[in-house]
């Protein structure tokens, strides 16, 4: 199973991940008001989706896997988002 | 390693092992989702005092345990590559530095929170408690989701010792180690639920 991936890809993908990490710490200094923290998130989503992808192997899986995270991810952005139908209008 | 194939000696279901360890991490992204959920809500409405708050947090511990955990969930996919491709040797090596790099996040998770402690930062602290709503509510906040995050490695990090005895007994094998990559697998989601929580705290320019 875990054959699909070369060792190579992993040390890929953690350079990528340490890149990410100093690029969020510089970006934090920088101020952008309103959307750092959509600049922060996605920076964040995009190490979180390398994580999944290569290092739980998401991309190798049936595509199953992929459609069950799919639908808790959304569940989560619903979960989150439309509360702030209720707090934000209050 | 998939199920039903002819040549397949075992009766296991290495994909379905896989599915059962997937339902459970989503069961745990539920569970740090309603603590998001909150930290959004309260943000939205203490913008100002959060990144007061969170300028009392200490970038250089932040930003050592985010190293330290992805440099982990590096050689924890490596361990489980070595195993696949019959090196269990090197597979060992990776795994024992996996626990350690886990051990070290807490090591300094326990340095960081006690010099917060010596400062009088902790929930419900006399000190604490003078600071404006919002900034209690980070500290809360803080305090309940880092901490309940530190208790997760914690548990991974007994978890990885038992996979090393396993692998060390030959109980994981090249022919099945579905149990070290769903150790693997909790190992990793814990390391994404930190890749959020280090920007969420830390880093509030």
């Amino acid at each position: 199973m875990a054959g699909n991936t070369s060792a190579k890809t992993y040390v890929y993908v953690w350079t990528a991940l340490v890149f990410l990490t100093f690029i969020t710490v510089r970006v934090a200094g920088v101020d952008l008001g309103g959307i750092s923290i959509l600049v922060a998130l996605g920076i964040a989503s995009t190490k979180a989706f390398l994580v999944a992808l290569y290092f739980m192997h998401l991309k190798y899986e049936s595509r199953v896997f992929r459609i069950m995270t799919g639908v808790v991810l959304v569940t989560l952005a619903v979960i989150i988002g439309f509360t702030f139908f209720d707090t934000a209008l209050r | 390693m998939k199920s039903g194939a002819v040549t397949h000696l075992s009766a296991k279901d290495f994909e379905g092992a896989r599915m059962g360890m997937w339902l459970f991490l989503f069961t745990e992204v539920l569970l740090f989702g309603g603590l998001f959920l909150l930290y959004s809500v309260y943000r939205s409405e203490h913008v100002a005092e959060f990144h007061i708050a969170s300028r009392e947090l200490s970038k250089g511990f932040g930003l050592a345990n985010t190293l330290i955990l992805l440099t982990s969930s590096l050689t924890m996919a490596l361990s489980i590559h070595a195993i696949s491709t019959r090196r269990k040797k090197l597979a060992s090596l990776f795994l024992i530095t996996t626990i350690l790099l886990g051990s070290l996040f807490l090591v300094n998770k326990y340095f960081e929170w006690s010099a917060k402690f010596a400062h009088g930062i902790y929930p419900n602290s006399p000190e604490l408690v003078k600071h404006e709503g919002g900034v209690v509510l980070f500290y809360g906040l803080y305090y309940a989701m880092a901490g309940l995050h530190g208790l997760h490695v914690l548990a991974g990090v007994c978890v990885l010792i038992v996979m090393l005895f396993f692998l060390l007994k030959d109980i994981v094998n090249p022919e099945d180690y579905v149990k070290l990559e769903n150790a693997g697998l909790y190992w990793h989601l814990v390391d994404i639920i930190w890749i959020f929580l280090f920007p969420l705290f830390y880093l509030i320019s």
